[in-house]
């Protein structure tokens, strides 16, 4: 699929089609329509490295990035994303609407719709608040994160990397590290690479894993060490020490000898095991810093990757709202 | 509206009075008459043939809002969905803003009640100042003031010191205490059961020990002291078992459960409506079955709402912003039915009669609930077998916020009547 061919409706020989005006999650989506989602933006992917760095393909609509949860990487990534798209970009956040005045999430939203917003991009601290505004809403809502529920886009890049390195998912043992019960990156990550038949295993404190998840197909261990000859990629979770976190384990250091990928967990993986950390990485936490700069690391091309993959929902989404054929 | 009223041919289920079988009810002046007394000629005749003729029924759980949060429910229109519900008492909360914890609250709402209310509305008072879980509220002045109950509900004592204080200190008074059992550090910022879809949907969990711990604090205290404690809503397992371990010893501990936790369970949470966003939560199988053997071993004995509106616009939020809570007067009595009796078969219509209606009546030292010669008219007629679909648009409340809207139902109160006088008829 040619890039710059995207602003007229594509024909294409799979009967794969893309029907949804939102994505507020992966739980809900087949095999195929993550297929496709990786598909289109394996196309859109050439797009940065273009002298030109544009596509038509949203020329004209309104995207807005409503990010009641503050957010700089994720938020650039939509931003440069729908530019490239050519749509036009306002970015708002939560100190700066009327939500400070107590306005509600449903009324913001219903006001950004009366100025004919085409697309809203959400990332919001409460679970559920993306299916909220895609329920009430004629524009398009992309889910940027909504409390600890789902972050389909980084799951989505997560997968597409793995991809890309190993020409496939299905099979691949897949360990996610970290802070899994308060994590909407594991839970998107479990939806979409169980769904695309690889093996997962969560690994982390007993108190962070929580055990009803194996109802979702994926295995657990308190044993990093254990399992790591084993594995093909390791993606590992932001750890953080904060207020709320302190009576699930006791300290950051304890955190780090049993989980951190050391410099000597390291060496025992496999030597084409991919690296992977949706970032902010924290140096010498869960990843020691030199190595989340070692050649196995794959978080910058996660990043970039990360890019395509948000051109390739916000063009699927309008397409489908817009009555496109895809 | 006449106050003289035979009830003919219905079966009169009368659980204080033993009584099950095809008969009459005479209602003379607003009063159940003696069998066997002439029928005045001006009586008002209802032909009860194929319905339930029961004691008013009791709905010792709502939050009727007023005073201060009148926009969601006032006194008047709670009332007129009580009686649509079949009530024709029920007992009302004080959660309210003032919260009932002062004689001048009390008598401000009891005023209104007898200037609007179409039923007859008690009132409870708070059990610490403020619902505050901090000092002991005016218990002796609360009482003089008419309170027919002490309660915090809405919120829980936590200092378990205080709570025995006061269940020491209401014991005097005769009063049960009522108790909405939550632990608030076990449960944190939960807003639904801790379990499988809590943690798929990424929604903060509240575990069912963090309402089972306080069960089993109550049912020691309870022991202790010797006061009488009811303990509402239950949701979960271990709660059962607990309230059925301290019953067996003969504990004054006593258990309540509201339709909704036995209707709907976690798993309705998961398209993030609010309407299923309740406290306690709804709970997973294994909680809804233990809840429904605890009704069927009599370890339960007492149903009723926790009726508790919200306007729209509040309940139309994100999920764990959206305060707790759904309407329940004008849909338990079918929920139950169509549950309890029909489908699981639970109990019996003269079970569920019991519960509703000489149970709650006792435990409060309520004057109803009972046919007796000389009683208080009020009767509710049942129709156990109308399948009716419970419209929320069609509610007498002044919310709509119900889980319930479009459920077929089997079973359904057909009129209401409170000291002779029809309320509501459907």
């Amino acid at each position: 699929m040619n890039p710059s061919e995207l602003s007229s409706p594509v024909i294409t020989t799979e009967p794969v089609r893309w029907s949804h005006k939102d994505l507020t999650g992966l739980q809900a989506l087949t095999k195929e329509e993550l297929t496709l989602l990786l598909d289109t933006a394996a196309a859109f992917k050439s797009v940065g490295t273009r002298h030109i760095k544009k596509v038509p393909a949203l020329r004209g609509k309104t995207l807005v990035n409503f990010f009641v949860e503050p957010s700089t990487r994720t938020r650039i990534s939509f931003e440069l994303a729908a530019e490239r798209l050519s749509a036009d970009v306002i970015n708002m956040s939560a100190t700066a609407s009327s939500l400070t005045k107590g306005e509600t999430l449903k009324d913001t939203a219903l006001n950004l719709q009366a100025l004919h917003a085409d697309m809203i991009v959400l990332r919001h601290s409460s679970a559920g608040a993306a299916q909220f505004l895609a329920e009430r809403l004629d524009a398009s809502v992309v889910n940027a994160g909504d409390g600890s529920h789902e972050h389909p886009t980084q799951a989505l890049l997560d997968a597409f990397t793995i991809r890309e390195h190993k020409g496939r998912i299905e099979g691949l043992h897949v360990a996610i590290v970290g802070d899994i019960l308060f994590s909407r990156v594991a839970r998107s990550d479990i939806f979409a690479l169980t769904r695309l038949g690889a093996k997962v295993t969560l690994i982390g404190p007993s108190t962070l894993v929580p055990a009803e998840l194996k109802r979702l197909g994926v295995s657990i261990s308190h044993n990093l060490d254990e399992l790591l000859p084993e594995l093909d990629v390791i993606n590992l979770l932001r750890i953080q020490h904060e207020r709320q976190r302190k009576e699930y384990f006791p300290s950051l250091g304890e955190y780090t000898s049993l989980f951190g990928l050391s410099k000597a967990r390291a060496a025992r993986l496999k030597p084409d095991c991919l690296v992977m950390h949706p970032g902010p990485i924290n140096r010498g936490v869960e990843i020691d810093s030199d190595v989340a700069d070692s050649s196995r690391s794959v978080i910058l091309q996660q990043v970039t990757n990360g890019l395509a993959v948000r051109m390739a929902v916000l063009y699927l989404c309008n397409a489908a709202r817009s009555g496109e054929w895809v | 509206m006449s106050k003289t009223l035979w009830l003919k041919n219905g079966r009169v289920i009368d659980p204080a009075n033993h009584r099950d079988a095809v008969g009459d009810v005479l209602i003379v002046d607003g009063r159940i008459a003696d069998a066997g007394v002439e029928v005045p000629h001006e009586a008002e005749v209802v032909d009860c043939t194929g319905l339930v003729v029961a004691p008013g029924l009791v709905d010792l759980h709502v939050h009727f809002r007023e005073p201060g949060q009148s926009a969601k429910e006032t006194i008047a229109s709670g009332a007129r969905a009580a009686a649509a519900g079949g009530f024709t008492t029920v007992v009302c909360m004080p959660n309210t803003t003032p919260s009932l914890d002062s004689a001048s609250a009390v008598a401000w709402l009891l005023e209104k009640v007898r200037a609007e209310a179409c039923v007859r509305v008690h009132a409870t008072g708070a059990l610490s100042k403020g619902i505050s879980g901090e000092e002991m509220a005016p218990i002796g002045a609360l009482k003089k003031a008419g309170v027919v109950a002490l309660t915090d509900d809405g919120r829980c004592i936590q200092n378990h010191e205080l709570m025995r204080r006061a269940l020491e200190y209401a014991k005097m008074f005769g009063l049960t205490v009522m108790d909405h059992c939550q632990d608030y550090s076990l449960v944190g910022k939960g807003v639904m059961h801790e379990g499988y879809w809590s943690t798929v949907l990424g929604l903060p969990g509240w575990p069912a020990a963090g309402e089972e711990l306080i069960v089993q604090r109550n049912a020691l205290l309870a022991e202790l002291t010797g006061t009488p404690v009811h303990c509402q809503h239950l949701s979960a397992a271990g709660s059962v078992r607990a309230l059925r371990e301290a019953r067996q010893r003969g504990v004054p501990l006593s258990g309540e459960v509201c339709p909704h936790h036995i209707a709907l369970s976690d798993e309705a949470v998961k398209g993030y409506d609010t309407n299923f966003k309740m406290n306690p939560p709804l709970r997973s199988e294994e909680h809804i079955e233990a809840l429904l053997e605890g009704i069927a071993d009599g370890t339960i004995t007492i149903l009723a709402s926790d009726h508790a509106p919200h306007c729209g616009f509040e309940k139309e939020v994100e999920f764990d912003q959206a305060p707790f809570g759904i309407l329940g007067l004008e849909t338990e009595l079918g929920l139950f039915l169509d549950i309890l009796v029909h489908k699981r078969r639970v109990i019996d219509l003269n079970r569920l009669v019991e519960m509703y209606t000489i149970n709650p009546a006792r435990l409060l030292g309520l004057d109803c609930g009972t046919l007796s010669p000389g009683a208080l008219g009020d009767v509710t007629l049942i129709d156990p077998s109308l399948e009716w679909q419970v419209d929320r648009e069609a509610s007498f409340s002044l919310s709509r916020n119900t889980p319930f809207h479009g459920w077929e139902l089997k079973g359904r109160a057909v009129r209401t009547i409170v000291g002779g006088s029809t309320v509501w008829a459907l």
